[in-house]
């Protein structure tokens, strides 16, 4: 079908906005069916998610991590690898940013710690995917296995850790590590509740396009991503180029980890593992793999989270509610792809 | 894939459609909010301003016949006896930031003035700092230790004294179990549950001082396959009376009737379950406690007047808890003693704690002559187990 | 009562979580195998198993008033499959579009089951609803234990007897070499006039049709209850099995009664005295898979067997 221009510009603004409106009216449906008002519930929704300041920091607060976590899929995805460890690979940048914490804090001024705490989930985080991509030039293991089950290997090492040699007596009411001293703790953003993971991914998001679209090596990965064997053909440095992305993109998800220590629990324990990571998957696929695209829409499901409470609260829907809001958003933005340069 | 040869980036519409995206959201919600009244809340003939706001949130459903619906039951009942008091809850919040966020959207929006954040690991760092912040709203906090002058004044911490029912429930299964192996299915190895393993072994000890209880770790809240795979293996073993600390009993209580073994329950009751295998349990009792801090709130008493003591704890005297209605299984000596040994810890002549104690491998807890009240705080930091349980804490 | 087995206790009790734990696995794991050979990925499937375990649990207890206790669990075994041949369709539909990746849906379909299921099921949790029958097959023993272990349920033999049912089906009928040339090459299959969407689609459904049989064996035999925790990503790892299956369904049902028997260990192991460094062995079916995994594959091999299409958009 032939259009004009000015069309096919705006689709990018239209098909989405549609795509959620018709998310919503969905989602209304089904509030209805379950004996709420729909015009009511989307009011309830504006409010918590973006209708006051504090409204847009609880959003943010919980996008944060997400826009990490997407980047540990949405970089090896440039490649073509389908990675699904990110949470492992936070829980492992948790665990090295605690250890690090807890072995330097005594010694070092809070500024130095925290540094060695970054650098430590960086290192651990990319290792750790770099390992499932690894795996994956040498040996020919699918990496999106070899990453799913690394996953259940890093929480039951956490687990193990924190009820043994890592463990606090001290702090009763769920086994947890020693916390971090107060002068690596992570601070807020000046004049708001939300701390400094936000500025930590939104940087993460910039660099990642900025390497991806204007660096050589961007280049490579995505050359290399399009048709691998043509990119072996023409020399590019496929296993490199594997093991690069893939650090990079662990070294993203660690650093969530740190940022989950450092500046939301101070300790490490159980609460580490609270789906930031399966989350980031699905922001980076809707965001397609666009690590400048994974900024609005985790602020999208950040908004969807926030919102969670308030269709408890103030119109009795039961909480699983927010799950089939989630899904039905995603649902629809995701098929509102291929109604490009359809319409 | 990406066509390399256009002038504008193709991310520029990924940035846009992710903008509009979000803010048509916005609008339309928005667009919506125009046609509606601005209340929020469902139905509800306006409720008075001056009604009490108190939030309850739940770290899990509120109807998993454990630990979650004991509170939710207490609630329900502060509202249903003390006119008054409006409830507005929330249920499965994780131990984020998003209980957080859950307790300050309360306080903004809902306007709570107390609030009940039900599960422990809510407490810190979330519960101290939001304390902080708004030090005009009580903080009820199930579980957690309070310490004085290092946390802020409007906490209260409290909790109920359930292993003292934990060993009534002992007794009963000490006289019932014909092997004297006993089993307790757990989550995670904190005070509060080795509490609850250690009364519940002395209670069966003090009955039949071979018996022992072994102890099995799921690892987490709430995994029902591997709370009755331990189960099956405990019923492998001999085990003819399981009990057990999860969030929700139901699948252990199932499991054990399954396997044709007696089981003892928690948090609620779950006699339904298990009509014939069911011996007694250790339940909650919220609703007299959640009514009377009700009133007191109403009264306008506070937390950080001293009014209300900070560390609140009661046991089966105190009606935090309460033990089940024996089941058809219980033979008459195993009532009497276990009546008996009821009022004896109401009457506080029974110390549960009491010397000589050694743990399971050996370490002296306490010598002879020497005892703990259910109340000493050593007992809040609980890390080991006592000799005839079979099992580790790490 | 009955004696304790002591260290007999252990792989008895592998004996039994194999029998009893093997069953969500094997018919996830052939639904999402006979998926996956017609070239799509159904991630989705651990919220389709949540589903099942709610609608065969609901569906059970329900009509267990007008059907009685006996046939009230088949009708929720049905009813479960239902609903997954309902999710599927959305997913079979969905992930098929242009420029619509499976894994995405498939997480988004994840989110949405599992929503469902949870929203739907609250009035589920507290009732016990009437359960599948169980073959005893060891009432010789005098071992209480034993008796118990040894108990199989129909849908154990069910999901056996799809296993050469569907080697078969790849192997020699013309339906399953269109599914196979769907998921080999697509374009090959056009040609021959397959339709590759209704080849796909069909195949997703029934593919979630068994993983809504694999959730009702979740809530009406092993552990035999609905809560909202029923699965613990059991749907995810079945996914996972069936690349470590190779795409056979013979492997399948090998890998499966690996990972039912591995769920047993860590209790097992604790009951006879083994308590330490419990969460490495709650981990062990993942680390051996990993380990066999990575034992196996190679950079040339791991193509072999490997539907063509597999993880390709359009």
């Amino acid at each position: 079908m032939v259009r004009s221009p000015h069309w096919r510009s705006l689709e990018s603004l239209l098909i989405p906005a549609g795509a959620i409106v018709v998310a919503l009216l969905l989602f209304g449906g089904f509030c209805a069916l379950a004996g709420a008002n729909p015009l009511q519930v989307y009011g309830s929704i504006y409010k918590a998610a973006f209708g006051s300041a504090s409204a847009w920091q609880n959003t943010l607060i919980r996008a944060s991590p997400l826009m990490l976590t997407a980047l540990c899929t949405g970089l090896p995805a440039r490649l073509g690898l389908v990675i699904i460890g990110n949470e492992g690979a936070l829980v492992i940048g948790a665990l090295a940013a605690l250890v690090a914490g807890l072995a330097l804090g005594p010694t070092l001024p809070g500024f130095l710690v925290l540094l060695a705490m970054a650098i430590a989930s960086l290192a651990a985080g990319g290792l750790w995917i770099m390992a499932a991509g690894a795996l994956r030039h040498y040996r020919g293991v699918n990496e999106t296995i070899s990453s799913l089950l690394m996953n259940y290997l890093a929480i039951a090492l956490m687990n193990h850790l924190v009820e043994g040699p890592l463990r606090d007596p001290g702090f009763v009411t769920k086994p947890s590590s020693y916390e971090i001293t107060q002068a690596a703790w992570l601070g807020n953003l000046p004049g708001s509740r939300i701390h400094y993971g936000l500025l930590y991914g939104l940087v993460a998001c910039v660099i990642a396009y900025l390497v991806m679209q204007r660096t050589t090596f961007g280049f490579a990965a995505r050359t290399a991503g399009g048709n691998m064997r043509a990119a072996r053909m023409a020399g590019l440095p496929v296993g490199q180029l594997t093991l690069a992305v893939c650090f990079l993109g662990g070294a993203c998800a660690g650093l969530a980890g740190l940022v989950e220590i450092a500046a939301v629990q101070r300790r490490l324990n159980e609460s580490i593992v609270s789906n930031y990571g399966y989350a980031g998957i699905l922001v980076s696929f809707v965001a397609r793999h666009n690590p400048l695209a994974m900024i609005p829409v985790s602020i999208l499901l950040g908004g969807i989270l926030a919102s969670g409470g308030i269709l408890q609260r103030s119109h009795g829907l039961p909480d699983a509610t927010v799950l089939v809001f989630q899904g039905i958003v995603f649902l629809c933005v995701l098929y509102s792809d291929s109604l490009y340069r359809r319409l | 894939m990406r066509d390399h040869h256009r002038s504008l980036p193709l991310s520029r519409r990924q940035i846009l459609r992710g903008l509009l995206a979000t803010s048509a959201f916005g609008l339309t919600a928005k667009f919506g909010t125009g046609c509606t009244q601005s209340t929020t809340s469902e139905g509800g003939a306006g409720s008075p301003a001056k009604d009490f706001v108190v939030g309850f949130l739940y770290v899990g459903p509120k109807d998993d016949f454990g630990y979650n619906q004991a509170h939710a039951e207490g609630a329900a009942a502060m509202v249903a006896n003390v006119p008054g008091i409006k409830l507005v809850e929330e249920a499965s919040v994780p131990e984020t930031t998003a209980v957080a966020e859950a307790m300050r959207s309360m306080i903004e929006v809902d306007g709570a003035k107390a609030l009940f954040p039900t599960s422990f690991g809510y407490f810190d760092p979330y519960i101290l700092e939001l304390a902080k912040e708004f030090p005009d709203v009580q903080f009820f906090h199930a579980g957690g230790l309070y310490q004085e002058g290092v946390h802020p004044k409007n906490i209260c911490s409290y909790f109920g004294y359930i292993d003292e029912a934990q060993y009534v429930a002992g007794v009963v299964a000490g006289h019932t179990s014909k092997s004297g192996k006993l089993g307790f299915v757990a989550a995670k190895p904190i005070p509060q549950l080795l509490r609850n393993v250690n009364s519940f072994t002395l209670g069966a000890r003090s009955i039949n001082p071979a018996a022992t209880t072994q102890v099995i770790f799921t690892g987490d809240w709430s995994v029902p396959v591997k709370e009755a795979e331990a189960t099956n293996s405990m019923a492998d073993q001999g085990v003819d009376v399981v009990t057990c600390h999860v969030d929700s009993p139901k699948v252990v209580i199932e499991t054990a009737e399954k396997r044709g073994i007696f089981s003892s329950g928690y948090h609620a009751n779950q006699s339904s379950l298990a009509p014939k295998g069911y011996l007694t349990g250790a339940e909650w009792d919220w609703s007299s406690i959640y009514t009377s801090l009700g009133e007191q709130l109403l009264a306008g008493k506070s937390i950080a007047n001293g009014d209300i003591p900070h560390i609140l704890r009661g046991g089966l005297a105190d009606k935090f808890c309460k033990l089940s209605p024996y089941g058809p299984a219980v033979s008459d000596a195993a009532k009497a003693d276990a009546d008996a040994a009821l009022a004896d810890i109401k009457a506080g002549k029974l110390t549960i704690y009491q010397g000589p104690l050694k743990t399971n491998d050996g370490k002296e807890i306490l010598p002879a002559g020497k005892g703990l009240k259910i109340d000493d705080m050593q007992l809040e930091t609980m890390d080991y187990l006592v000799e005839g349980v079979k099992g580790s804490v790490s | 009562m009955a004696a304790a087995l002591g260290w007999w206790g252990v792989p008895l009790a592998i004996v039994a979580g194999t029998l009893r734990g093997s069953v969500p696995f094997l018919f996830v794991s052939l639904g999402e195998c006979l998926t996956e050979k017609s070239g799509k990925i159904n991630l989705g499937l651990e919220g389709t198993l949540r589903m099942g375990a709610m609608a065969a649990y609901g569906v059970s207890y329900l009509a267990a008033g007008w059907l009685g206790p006996g046939l009230s669990p088949w009708l929720g075994v049905l009813v479960a499959g239902l609903a997954g041949m309902g999710l599927g369709a959305i997913h079979g539909w969905l992930s098929q579009q242009r420029r619509v990746n499976d894994v995405a849906v498939g997480i988004a379909m994840i989110i949405l089951g599992s929503g469902l299921a949870n929203f739907l099921g609250k009035p589920f949790i507290q009732p016990q609803a009437p359960q599948l029958p169980i073959f005893k097959l060891a009432e010789w023993s005098g071992l209480p234990q034993v008796q118990a272990a040894l108990q199989i349920s129909p849908l154990l033999l069910l999901g056996i007897a799809i296993v050469p049912l569907m080697h078969w089906g790849f192997k020699s009928t013309r339906w399953g070499l269109h599914v196979r040339a769907v998921g080999d090459r697509p374009e090959a299959a056009r040609a021959m006039g397959i339709s590759v969407f209704k080849v796909r689609l069909t195949s997703i459904i029934i593919g979630s049709g068994l993983a809504g049989i694999g959730g009702a064996s979740l809530s009406l035999y092993y552990p035999g209850l609905w809560t909202e925790r029923i699965s613990s990503g059991q749907g995810l790892m079945a996914v996972a099995l069936v690349i470590f299956a190779r795409w056979q369904p013979w492997q399948c049902l090998w890998a499966s009664l690996l990972f039912g028997g591995a769920q047993a260990l860590g209790p097992a192991f604790q009951s006879v005295g083994i308590d330490t460094y419990y969460y490495l062995f709650t981990a062990t079916p993942y680390i051996l898979t990993l380990v066999i995994m990575i034992l196996t594959c190679s950079p040339q091999r791991t193509l072999l067997g490997s539907p063509g299409a597999l993880g390709q958009e359009d």
